[in-house]
């Protein structure tokens, strides 16, 4: 349903691997050879971070790394700047294979193309929140007067003004965590690591957080590689999900594919505890609005309608399907009764509306008052499709007894 | 059984070594134990010119007004001070003083020119790290006095050598602690300048070094106040200042001179500690 262009790569990972310890190059072959990491570990003392992933990152997507603690994404995340130093494999990006580049190139890449940010946010206690904010210019060699321009600016979007000469210790986490994306903002990379970066926070400012990343990428249209543990997190920022496990990703997709197609056990565990009423949108639940009649229309094919298919309520729509009300059965018989022509005046255009990204969450409370169908809407205000009450019912029913099959 | 067959071997010749060992540094380095006498003493000259061109009457309120400022604005500290730097010239200790605080401060320096890029060596190598903490443990250990003697061996009596020893025994805590501030700081915040991009260099300058301040300036502390109990065990040597005045009391035994002398030494040390401690925060 969504609009499905060709996705510009940004980052391509192949076959990486990492291994810790001396001589990693045995364990990778070891890897090759399909051994496991704690058979690894027994014979060789070699730990496995990362067992042979490959993906991509699209331009623009907030793609999520997630997993249990020591399954292997910090580790990734690492990588793709080099903190880590990967044992083989290729990551290019911007087309270019970092892997293996020299430490000067290397550097100019970090300072251009990559920001990252940290899960205790990483402040320097002894500069002031601009001077942090500037850090990355300063590096650059860029001087006092511009690399505080674009710090201010950073702060800025970050909703931080008024406090560039604060130091760390006088700001709350989430206001720390503000600065933390405003330095990794300011060097204006186009790539943002984020490591498990709002996990340190509390659940309210968390999910404030969570929002306005999403509001910060739309408008900025940032790459965001995104480390979580957290797989409600995971659902919401995320635009990809790579779900991992013992240094493997074991599968990628969007929320959705995840929840519905788990592609194992262990992904169907990880999600069974899902709230699925945040995951499941208007879309996921509505039903086709059919029949539906046009403002144009008289009392008389409404009634016929009405019979035909047994309901007792019909949504009006203008030509190109926006919605213009509903009529019911009791008013459609005064009105077959009084020879009137057509349907206005019998209109209530006071229907419950909800857009099709809205969460079932939010609906359930408005199906539960409403006495009507709720409409579910596009962007244009066209009318996509209705949702009454067994339709809830039989989708979470039917979500949370059998595993669906694609 | 053992103790036997270490009676029966010939005893290992370790002082005929060291001793030798001397002798050829004495005759081929000679040029090298020059030089640095004369760097030392221009140093200790320098410094001393420097806290005796004010007469007390002037320096002493000038220091009164340095701690005032320096500790925040502790007027109780402030005025001690200017009451014990009062006591001291009025004891006829002053140029004495002066003398051991232009042994301390020249000492300390020193140590840690030497020390603190010792200590950074040590915190980015754990294979230096590992050859520092063991010469570390071992000159800590050895009592202060044994260093003396090689100080007299190659510089002889005088300010010169009781420097020499002093800059030996004060060296270890700027070392380690500048080895453990760097190391103590947060991962994270080696990532961040790693992350962004710096340069070994700028990651040194710009977060290892000011993240380790506090913890270096704790070495820098310690060090004064090893340089101070040193300096005045190096007057068994020929350093001048009050050590000497407590040296001369117990050889004459004295007890006033001593005591006066040992007074003044307490008061210098607390405002040295008292400043550098505050310098920190």
């Amino acid at each position: 349903m969504d609009e499905e262009e060709t996705p510009e790569i940004q980052i391509e990972v192949k076959n990486l691997y990492k291994v810790f310890g001396s001589k990693p190059e045995k364990g990778v072959q070891m890897l090759k050879e399909g051994k496991k990491k704690p058979e690894i570990f027994e014979k060789t003392g070699l730990t496995v971070g990362l067992d042979n992933n490959s993906f991509e990152v699209y331009k623009g997507e907030i793609f999520v790394l997630m997993g249990l603690s020591g399954c292997g994404k910090s580790t990734l995340l690492r990588c793709l700047n080099r903190l880590i130093e990967p044992t083989e494999g290729s990551i290019i990006i911007n087309g270019r294979d970092i892997v293996g580049m020299d430490d000067e190139e290397m550097r100019k890449i970090r300072r251009q193309q990559l920001g990252m940010i940290f899960q205790n946010f990483a402040l320097l206690p002894h500069r002031t929140i601009i001077d942090n904010v500037a850090f990355g210019l300063e590096i650059q060699g860029i001087d006092i007067p511009e690399r505080h321009t674009k710090a201010a600016e950073a702060i800025k979007l970050v909703g931080l003004a008024g406090y560039e000469e604060s130091m760390p210790d006088q700001l709350s986490g989430g206001m720390k965590q503000r600065v933390g994306l405003a330095r990794a903002l300011a060097s204006d990379a186009d790539i943002l690591l984020m490591d498990e970066a709002f996990s340190a926070l509390d659940p309210l400012i968390r999910r404030d957080m969570q929002d306005e990343l999403i509001d910060l990428q739309q408008r900025l249209s940032k790459t965001i590689i995104f480390v979580t543990h957290d797989l409600d997190e995971a659902l919401k920022v995320g635009s990809r999900i790579a779900l991992m496990k013992d240094g493997k990703i074991i599968q990628i997709g969007t929320a959705e594919e995840i929840l519905m197609n788990p592609s194992n056990e262990y992904v169907e565990r990880f999600v069974a505890d899902v709230d699925m009423t945040r995951v499941l949108t208007a879309q996921d639940v509505m039903k086709k609005a059919d029949p539906i009649i046009s403002c144009k229309s008289g009392p008389r094919l409404a009634a016929r309608l009405m019979k035909e298919y047994g309901i007792s309520n019909l949504f009006v729509v203008t030509q190109h399907r926006i919605l213009k009300g509903i009529v019911t059965i009791d008013d459609v018989v005064e009105a077959v009764k009084n020879d009137h022509t057509t349907l206005e005046g019998i209109v209530t255009t006071d229907v419950p509306q909800v857009h099709l990204t809205t969460p079932l969450a939010d609906i359930i409370p408005m199906i539960a008052e409403a006495k009507l169908p709720l409409a579910v809407m596009d962007d244009d205000n066209r009318l996509k499709g209705i949702i009454v009450r067994g339709s809830v019912l039989s989708a979470l029913a039917r979500k949370e007894s059998e595993p669906i099959v694609a | 059984m053992s103790l036997n067959i270490g009676i029966d071997l010939p005893k290992i010749p370790v002082g005929a070594f060291v001793s030798d060992l001397v002798d050829w540094i004495e005759a081929n380095l000679g040029w090298l134990l020059d030089g640095i006498t004369a760097v030392l003493r221009y140093l200790l000259n320098g410094f001393q010119e420097i806290l005796m061109f004010l007469p007390p009457e002037i320096f002493i309120p000038i220091l009164a007004i340095i701690v005032y400022f320096v500790t925040r604005k502790d007027h109780k500290l402030a005025i001690l001070s200017f009451i014990g730097l009062l006591l001291i010239w009025n004891l006829q200790l002053w140029d004495h003083a002066m003398m051991t605080l232009a042994l301390v401060l020249a000492s300390t320096i020193i140590a840690l020119l030497i020390g603190i890029p010792i200590g950074i060596l040590a915190a980015n190598s754990d294979s230096i790290n590992a050859v520092v903490r063991v010469l570390l443990d071992f000159m800590q250990t050895m009592p202060a006095f044994v260093y003396l003697v090689p100080a007299v061996i190659f510089f002889s009596l005088g300010n010169v050598p009781g420097m020499i020893a002093t800059v030996v025994f004060a060296m270890p805590p700027a070392i380690r602690l500048t080895n453990l501030g760097i190391r103590q700081i947060p991962t994270e915040l080696i990532e961040v300048s790693d992350a962004f991009g710096a340069t070994p260099r700028q990651k040194l300058i710009k977060v290892q070094l000011p993240v380790a301040l506090p913890t270096i300036m704790a070495g820098v502390n310690q060090c004064i106040m090893l340089a101070l109990s040193m300096v005045v065990i190096a007057s068994m040597i020929g350093a001048g200042g009050l050590g000497y005045q407590v040296l001369v009391g117990i050889q004459r035994v004295n007890i006033a001179m001593g005591f006066e002398a040992g007074l003044a030494i307490v008061i210098i040390a607390i405002i040295l500690d008292r400043i550098t401690q505050n310098l920190i925060k």
